[in-house]
């Protein structure tokens, strides 16, 4: 096994035993960048560090100690430039590390550098962004699915040993699922926000993309806590995620929405699901059809709020202070100019979406009605845990399409169908690979099996390892 | 017969909303400093410079300040309450948002008295909100010919209380009380300093025009004098008055139109989603409460019964907290209210007003005035003595006594030294005394005049003058 194919635990235990060592690691992962980022573009900023300064610089003794990882380019980092992907913040170079960033060095995690996304992380291929579109490492010719991306891209193609992604309605779990590789979304309220460009406040999340659960766990132990400069990060005891990965799911009631079955999707997608339901079944978890509100309804509410809440976070970027400024003759041509000029086209519909539904005389029929319904499926998945270990459902109605491929718009929206209900409840959910398949065009799609929780009980989602990935051999297309 | 024409009576209604600056140390949403008068932008951080990615920590003293005015305002403390993002865009708004409060306040419902004319009002309080204040643009170059502006963020985040009046101000000089009743009872509570020249105080108002602008309270009587006016004379000429906003000129000494309804914000309010919801607790409400202090209308009111000033006193002196507890600690060492009340009223304001400081930065003690005061009671110094020694005291802060004692002040009492002067003074000015012993009883007080100013002002003038008559009618 190569050294790029390792998991941080496989590396971390190579250390252990004196089989590597941090500077191996790091000159491997650097190795494999140069080798095959000219083709997957995963990366918007490759860290200019020599790794002998990384060695220097390095904390010492902690969870991550020399473990290279990517974080997507909406967080901010004191020494990378931290640009959304958008044109607007080219050349910002924020003068802080994000919580989370924080977090990482203080273990002796190493930032490898920034990844691709959708401009401000709205989309689900990562073509939105204003640079360039990151390729699927399985299939140059496919998308890599998004809004984060990059980051799942960098570790399928082994480029880093795990990443750092944002999901406000399927951001991490989608690229996990079209990539391979494992997508979780933490509670909200589990991860610190602060340092992370928002784009829905609400439904932001920060969480790991990773090769398997055990390291999913690992990070998610390093990012999870309390922040004093985030109150909506919650404040109680957090406990150690790796203890959890060693549980099995016999015993466990799994629940499986019927609506989320109705919906019309690809049939060799189900298919993949449905075995894996039975993988769990075989493991001893008791599994049952129930009942849940259609996610038409969050689909509805999230393309609401989310949108809404994002016109107002990204009315800063206006010239005045950081990042791209349009010259004109007066402040609110300056204001325009900067703005038409800066966004890209999804960018600015979803402002133009989210100012409507605020604005005065449309307010209640929009933002408040969709506050609504979301407390309505909160509410309802609240009880459904009540009686449920776990709920099962496709991570993505499709596999990673073509890049460029003609896409309706509205058909766009709707393939963030199963993620965007977890985003809406506030709960927790993680997509594991679960199949692997040569297609009918003859190239590869994985599948994604995402399982949710209720709130802060993400510790019980990692018994998802039952779900084993099925592709173990497979290797990278040169 | 034809009809006469009668002509219409008006009447006016105002409503006041007023910007207080809450005297934190820190700003309302991170720990910057707020005080006035740094370097540009040597008061920022990330978070209120509104760098992306930056998160709102809402500061619990600001709250508590707003609480503490709430209750004083005899507003319902909202036990729930939340913050709202006002949406507008504006150089010196960092992030392109203010964070305000919109339906759910932290008080609600109150009012207060004023007294104008005799006539006592209750004018209500509609609400009491938390909001941040905004950054100050500074132009170059002039108004005509701008070269560029630049943006001082050091204001931006700094926290206020929009206090919002109900429509029952019906006169100008209401409205100017009404400002005078809020300032007088901000500065009671310890909450602001309600200093306009710093711009902690901003007032708006609304007839059907909204004013904006009016930063003393001079210029709001007058800015509302002029609207009155010029709406009279709008309605009388049977044309309609249009709803816009309007800006006071100082200046020109009007009202000038700012923007009309058509171009009125659509602010696009909604909940900040990056604040939790504000539960404020019964045990904290209560807490804050018992630590009211006691409020200006009611300490006059108590200054009149218990100390039996004059209404007149009594006002000027619970003006402010820190004038009205420099009486009470002065009457408590000089038991004459009313003597202590003159004398702070005509000396100690007098050098206040010299000095150009406000009550609460005088040096000078109430302990002190009372003791000066004793003093000249005990007649250890004249009381023309007296306002040198306060001249001292007011510079150093020193006690009386000491610097009585130091500079040799103590008032000439001693029969035989006093006799000594007067013999001398007689024998010096003949022909005065000769007039005297005519009957021309004023020229007393020049032979007296002359003793003070051998003795440099320390004798004693009662005696003086006593032992003068004595020993010219002896001869």
């Amino acid at each position: 096994m190569k050294i790029y194919e390792m998991s941080a635990g496989e590396l971390l235990d190579k250390k252990e035993n004196g089989e590597l060592d941090t500077e191996d690691i790091l000159n491997a992962f650097r190795e494999r960048i140069d080798e095959v980022e000219d083709r997957v573009r995963a990366f918007i900023t490759v860290s200019e560090k020599e790794v002998s300064e990384e060695l220097a610089d390095m904390e010492t003794g902690g969870e991550l100690e020399g473990i290279p990882l990517a974080v997507k380019d909406n967080m901010s980092t004191a020494d990378m430039e931290t640009t959304c992907a958008s044109k607007i913040l080219q050349g910002y170079n924020p003068p802080y590390d994000a919580a989370v960033i924080e977090q990482i060095r203080k273990q002796g995690g190493v930032i490898a550098g920034k990844t691709n996304l959708d401009e401000f992380a709205m989309g689900s291929s990562t073509e939105n962004s204003a640079f360039y579109p990151t390729r699927n490492p399985w299939n140059l010719d496919h998308v890599v699915g998004g809004s984060s991306g990059g980051s799942a891209a960098a570790v399928a193609a082994g480029e880093v040993a795990a990443a750092l992604g944002s999901d406000t309605g399927g951001s991490i779990r989608q690229p996990a699922s079209f990539c391979g590789v494992v997508g979780m979304k933490p509670t909200y309220g589990n991860v610190s926000r602060y340092g992370l460009i928002a784009f829905a406040s609400s439904l932001d999340q920060i969480g790991p993309l990773t090769r398997n659960v055990e390291d999913s766990a690992r990070i998610l132990n390093v990012i999870s806590g309390h922040d004093k400069r985030d109150t909506t990060s919650v404040d109680r005891e957090f406990p150690d995620y790796m203890e959890f990965i060693k549980e099995d799911v016999s015993g466990m009631k799994i629940g499986v929405p019927r609506e989320y079955f109705a919906v019309d999707f690809d049939k060799e997608v189900e298919k993949t699901v449905k075995d894996s339901l039975e993988v769990l079944q075989e493991a001893g978890a008791q599994i049952e059809e129930v009942s849940v509100i259609e996610p038409e309804y969050a689909l509805a509410a999230y393309y609401i709020i989310a949108p809404a809440e994002a016109s107002s976070n990204l009315a800063r970027f206006d010239g005045v202070r950081y990042g791209s400024r349009s010259a004109a003759e007066d402040v609110s041509s300056m204001f325009t100019r900067t703005r038409s000029e800066g966004f890209g086209e999804e960018v600015k519909r979803r402002i133009m979406l989210g100012t409507y539904a605020l604005s005065s005389g449309y307010y209640d029929d929009y933002y408040l009605k969709a506050q609504k319904v979301r407390t309505l499926i909160k509410d309802r998945f609240a009880e459904l845990f009540s009686g449920y270990d776990l709920l099962v459902s496709p991570t993505s109605p499709s596999t990673a399409f073509k890049i460029g491929a003609e896409k309706d718009l509205m058909e766009q929206y709707r393939a963030d169908i199963f993620t965007v209900p977890v985003n809406i409840a506030g709960i927790p959910a993680i997509s594991l690979p679960c199949g692997f398949e040569p297609g009918a065009a003859g190239w590869f799609s994985d599948y994604g099996a995402s399982l949710w929780r209720r709130s802060y009980s993400a510790d019980r989602l990692y018994p998802g390892t039952e779900v084993k990935h099925r592709a173990e051999t497979r290797t990278l297309e040169n | 017969m034809s009809a006469t024409k009668q002509k219409t009576v008006y009447e006016t209604v105002i409503g006041l909303e007023v910007h207080v600056q809450l005297k934190t140390d820190s700003k309302i949403f991170c720990s910057c400093s707020t005080e006035f008068g740094g370097a540009p932008n040597t008061h920022t951080c990330p978070v209120c410079i509104g760098l992306p990615g930056t998160l709102p920590v809402l500061n619990k003293k600001a709250v508590e300040y707003a609480v503490k005015a709430g209750l004083a305002l005899n507003c319902n403390i909202c036990d729930y309450s939340k913050f709202d993002r006002k949406n507008y865009f504006y150089p010196d708004l960092p992030k392109a948002y203010q964070i305000s409060q919109y339906d759910k306040p932290v008080g609600e419902d109150g009012y207060i008295e004023i007294e104008v004319e005799g006539e006592e009002h209750k004018i209500g309080i509609t609400r009491i909100h938390l909001e941040e204040d905004a950054g100050k643009l500074i132009h170059e170059g002039t108004i005509d010919f701008s070269t560029g502006s630049l943006v001082d963020y050091n204001r931006s985040g700094v926290p206020l209380a929009e206090i919002v009046s109900e429509p029952d101000i019906r006169t100008p000089a209401q409205a100017r009380e009404y400002l005078v009743q809020l300032k007088s009872i901000m500065e009671y509570l310890g909450v602001s300093d309600c200093n306009m020249e710093e711009g902690s105080g901003q007032k708006e108002f609304g007839i059907k025009t909204e004013v904006k602008n009016m930063n003393s309270f001079k210029a709001v009587e007058k800015a509302l004098s002029f609207e009155v006016q010029r709406q009279k004379k709008i309605l009388d000429s049977e044309k309609k008055v249009v709803q816009e906003t309007r800006a006071w000129d100082e200046d020109l000494e009007e009202t000038i139109s700012m923007r009309g309804k058509e171009e009125a914000h659509d602010y696009r309010y909604f909940p900040e989603p990056d604040l939790v919801p504000l539960e404020i607790s019964r045990e904290w409400i209560n807490e804050i409460k018992e630590d009211l202090p006691e409020l200006p209308r009611v300490r006059k009111k108590r200054f009149i019964e218990e100390y039996g000033l004059p209404e007149y006193d009594a006002g000027v002196l619970t003006d402010t907290r820190a004038l009205a507890d420099l009486f009470e600690d002065a009457a408590a060492a000089h038991n004459e209210p009313k003597a202590v009340s003159n004398w702070i009223m005509s000396e100690h304001l007098r050098k206040l007003n010299e000095e150009e400081l406000s009550p609460g930065e005088s040096k000078v003690k109430g302990r002190q005035i009372g003791e000066l005061l004793n003093l000249i009671e005990d007649d250890t110094i004249s009381s023309k003595i007296a306002k040198d020694v306060f001249e001292k005291m007011f510079i150093t802060g020193q006690d009386p006594e000491q610097i009585v004692e130091e500079e040799g002040l103590k008032q000439i009492s001693d029969e035989g030294q006093l006799e000594a002067i007067i013999e001398e003074v007689i024998d010096e000015n003949p022909e005065v005394v000769e007039d005297i012993k005519n009957g021309k009883d004023k020229a007393v007080g020049y032979l007296v005049g002359q003793i003070m100013q051998k003795t440099k002002g320390q004798a004693n003038p009662q005696k003086a003058n006593r032992m003068l008559r004595e020993n010219i009618k002896k001869d």
